[in-house]
């Protein structure tokens, strides 16, 4: 179908450089790279492998939540499974995995750039995110944890047996290598774009890694102080969230909360990002409302600092503070819906493709959708008390990470695929991937409402009989999702070698990124580009046109 | 004027001014995480001065206020001699250069050894919270919530002037023995931005730790 029309794209230029991945060989010439391309795979290499062990992690659980008795792991067992999960896909997969894969690889192509502002602290980042996954991994190795992803005191400090000091101080170090990749882009977007290039010329994508990078500089030094001062409790009994000793265990969790609330959008922008680059390309049409768009982007990283609360509503704290943080977190639904909105009007009457990228685009917006509204459900103080810690939260926060993000990884991965790797997957059955995991997806995660508003608790391995029912659901759904995880593997990594050859711009996108080679040489552009329109000049009436004479 | 273009310029960036401001403004923004890093510690020492306030004005007068007023004074005349070398380092004055920022060092140094002491103090009158610890006051325990802040706050302090030591130290020897910064002061201007911040946790810190009702 669109493909004939799609291979009509304009004839690569001979190459006068080698292109990226030529360039250089040997181990020692990835591993010492600070080109910012060859550090977006080894970031992509890394967090696949983190994915699968938090998958794993994941599929253990769905497999011992089959029945309503605990016979597959211990309670103990349970405990630091689902700790693990958390931990490892939080940290070490969703909030790297745009940006520091995507984003390095597109951030300077984007803007005209040859590389990112500070290329040897890039390749550092990498390098501290590597080490805190080791340590991660040495204390699942060694024992696990068992305290959950929050690290709630007293019990991380006091109580909890297992390598809390080893998994905190991973993630302590794998957080300055986030903290050094938003510096990063925050440097590169502001003093590195290309002639020409305004603001508001901007890729939406480019805004939202931008909002994601003020999110991680601002927010992750808060979480390293956090997780110090636990640590320094477990260790040497410094009581500053100790009640024992005089301390607050509140404290505690507000500092967690105020770093961890802002990470929840640094694990959705940038998804929103990818899917604001899919849609007006797949539609062909420019996007409704740029502008509105981008400043919503801002806006639900400037409201996210200001809605922690909300995860304490049941907690000590004042029902006043609640009422606040509860207007606040309805606040953030707004520049949340303005964007779907947007993306629903860039649609219309557009010249719509389905394509794999399409496809999780468009998965993205109805999970997205769903995610957000039972959000609302949450941010309702008296609805928050009673589906408080049961599944309902579960299944929400799954539609916006695995739902959102996910999707958005997973449709900007095969989006820029061709440019990554000069080469096209097969494009049926990624279709049947993406398929397969929106419908695993949903029969993973929606029976999860129900379980949830009917009252199952969250981090039981046992539950009430008449939930087995929507259990099994779950975990049929979970492992029809694992196979739709596993195929993308599968056909990119086949596609690597057999696929396709891409040529430099097999969508006919718009975008700097597409009028380089593919994949680009290592200085990204022959000559530095000059920007003189707005993105995503695409004309849907003229799409059209092509297409019918295509037919014809 | 030949002696520009000596500037090394990254493969990155097109010209010297803005290899410079990018470097300036990543020096800016590792700031602002420094500012968040402190800032829990500050919330915490907040929440609980709130809570507990005379517990924490009685723990506050068992602090040294001589040591810390002279940390405080040694601290802004390091701080001012930076200002000095940054301006030693944008005219090309190398030895100049190289002298005051051993002089800021040596001040850094004055500083930790001040601080080594209170500490030493504070351990033989049993301040150092754990097993050991005792304090004649009507709340201890409180009491002994605002030693573990004590200890938290200017322990993270002192390790970023010891970083700040060495690092003035390795540069004061590239300037005067390498000639390191000629006609690319940059680096000079970005570790006095960060000796500066230092310095002001510092400010901040010293009435928070030992002023808690003196007037009285």
């Amino acid at each position: 179908m669109t493909t004939a029309t799609l291979q009509a794209a304009p004839q690569p230029r001979p190459l006068t450089k080698p292109t990226y991945l030529a360039d250089g060989k040997t181990i020692r010439s990835w591993l010492l790279t600070t080109d910012h391309k060859r550090i977006a795979i080894l970031y992509m290499i890394s967090i696949t492998l983190f994915f699968f062990i938090g998958g794993a992690a994941a599929t253990m659980m769905r497999l011992e939540l089959l029945t309503p008795q605990g016979d597959l792991v211990t309670s103990e067992t349970y405990n630091k499974l689902f700790t693990i999960h958390g931990v490892v896909m939080v940290w070490f997969f969703l909030i790297p995995s745009i940006p520091t894969v995507l984003g390095n690889f597109l951030v300077p192509l984007m803007i005209g750039a040859r590389d990112v502002a500070f290329p040897k602290l890039n390749l550092a980042s990498w390098y501290l995110f590597m080490a805190g996954g080791a340590f991660a991994v040495f204390s699942i190795i060694t024992g696990g944890v068992d305290t959950g992803w929050t690290f709630y005191t007293p019990y991380s400090s006091t109580y909890a047996n297992g390598h809390v000091i080893a998994m905190a101080t991973g993630i302590f170090i794998a957080g300055f290598g986030s903290i050094a990749t938003g510096l990063n882009f925050i440097v590169t977007i502001h003093k590195m774009r290309a002639p020409g290039l305004t603001w508001f010329r901007l890729p939406m994508f480019i805004w939202t890694i931008y909002t994601t990078s003020l999110i991680l500089v601002l927010a992750t030094p808060v979480l390293a102080i956090t997780l110090t001062l636990m640590a320094l409790e477990r260790a040497f009994g410094v009581g500053i969230f100790n009640p024992a000793m005089g301390g607050d265990p509140l404290l505690f969790q507000h500092l967690f909360w105020f770093y961890s609330h802002p990470a929840v959008y640094i694990m959705i922008l940038p998804g929103m990002g990818v899917v604001s680059e899919l849609i007006p390309c797949f539609a062909r049409k420019q996007m409704f409302g740029y502008r509105f768009v981008a400043y919503a982007t801002v806006a639900i990283g400037v409201f996210g600092f200001l809605v922690w609360g909300h995860h304490m509503f049941v907690s000590s704290q004042s029902i006043y503070a609640g009422m606040i943080f509860s207007i606040l977190s309805f606040a953030v639904s707004v520049p949340s819906a303005i964007k779907v909105f947007n993306w629903t009007a860039t649609l219309y009457k557009g010249s719509i493709r389905f394509q794999t990228p399409m496809l999780y685009a468009l998965g993205f917006v109805g999970l997205f959708t769903i995610g957000g509204l039972t959000g609302l459900f949450l941010a309702c103080l008296a609805v928050d008390v009673h589906v408080h810690d049961t599944y309902f939260v579960i299944a929400h926060f799954h539609y916006i990470m695995v739902g959102g993000m996910v999707m958005g990884y997973l449709g900007g991965l095969h989006f820029w695929w061709p440019k990554i790797t000069g080469r096209l997957y097969p494009e049926r059955l990624a279709k049947l991937s993406a398929v397969t995991i929106f419908l695993g997806f949903n029969l993973t995660f929606f029976p999860q409402f129900i379980l949830g508003y009917l009252g199952m608790p969250r981090r039981y391995p046992v539950y009430a009989p008449e939930f087995q029912v929507l259990n099994v659901f779950s975990t049929a759904g979970a492992s029809i999702l694992a196979v739709g995880y596993v195929l993308p593997l599968a056909y990119l990594l086949w596609s690597l070698r057999w696929g396709r050859v891409a040529g430099p711009n097999p969508w006919q996108a718009t975008g700097l990124e597409w009028t380089t080679s593919s994949p680009p040489p290592t200085d990204n552009f022959e000559k530095t580009p000059i920007v003189t329109e707005g993105p995503y000049a695409y004309d849907a009436q003229a799409a059209e046109a092509e297409l019918e004479a295509g037919h014809a | 004027m030949p002696d520009v273009l000596a500037v090394p310029i990254e493969h990155q960036f097109d010209d010297a001014t803005q290899q410079r401001e990018a470097a300036t403004m990543g020096m800016w923004l590792f700031i602002a995480t420094e500012i968040l890093l402190f800032g829990g510690m500050f919330l915490g020492y907040t929440a609980y001065r709130h809570a507990y306030p005379s517990a924490f004005a009685e723990a506050s007068r068992h602090t040294l206020i001589a040591f810390g007023g002279t940390n405080t004074a040694v601290l802004l005349i390091s701080s001012t001699v930076m200002a000095f070398a940054v301006r030693a380092a944008s005219q090309n004055r190398r030895k100049l250069l190289g002298l005051l920022l051993f002089v800021t060092a040596s001040l850094g140094v004055l500083f930790l050894v001040i601080k080594g002491l209170e500490y030493a103090h504070e351990i033989n009158e049993h301040l150092l919270p754990g097993r050991a610890f005792h304090i004649d006051a009507a709340d201890p325990q409180h009491a002994e919530l605002f030693f573990y802040i004590y200890w938290l706050m200017t322990g993270v302090h002192a390790l970023h002037v010891t970083i700040g030591v060495v690092l003035i130290t390795f540069f004061a020897f590239r300037a005067w023995f390498r000639d390191a910064f000629r006609n690319h002061d940059t680096p000079i201007e970005l570790l006095g931005l960060y000796w500066h911040f230092v310095d002001i946790v510092w400010v901040f810190l010293f009435p928070l730790i030992y002023m808690i009702d003196r007037h009285s």
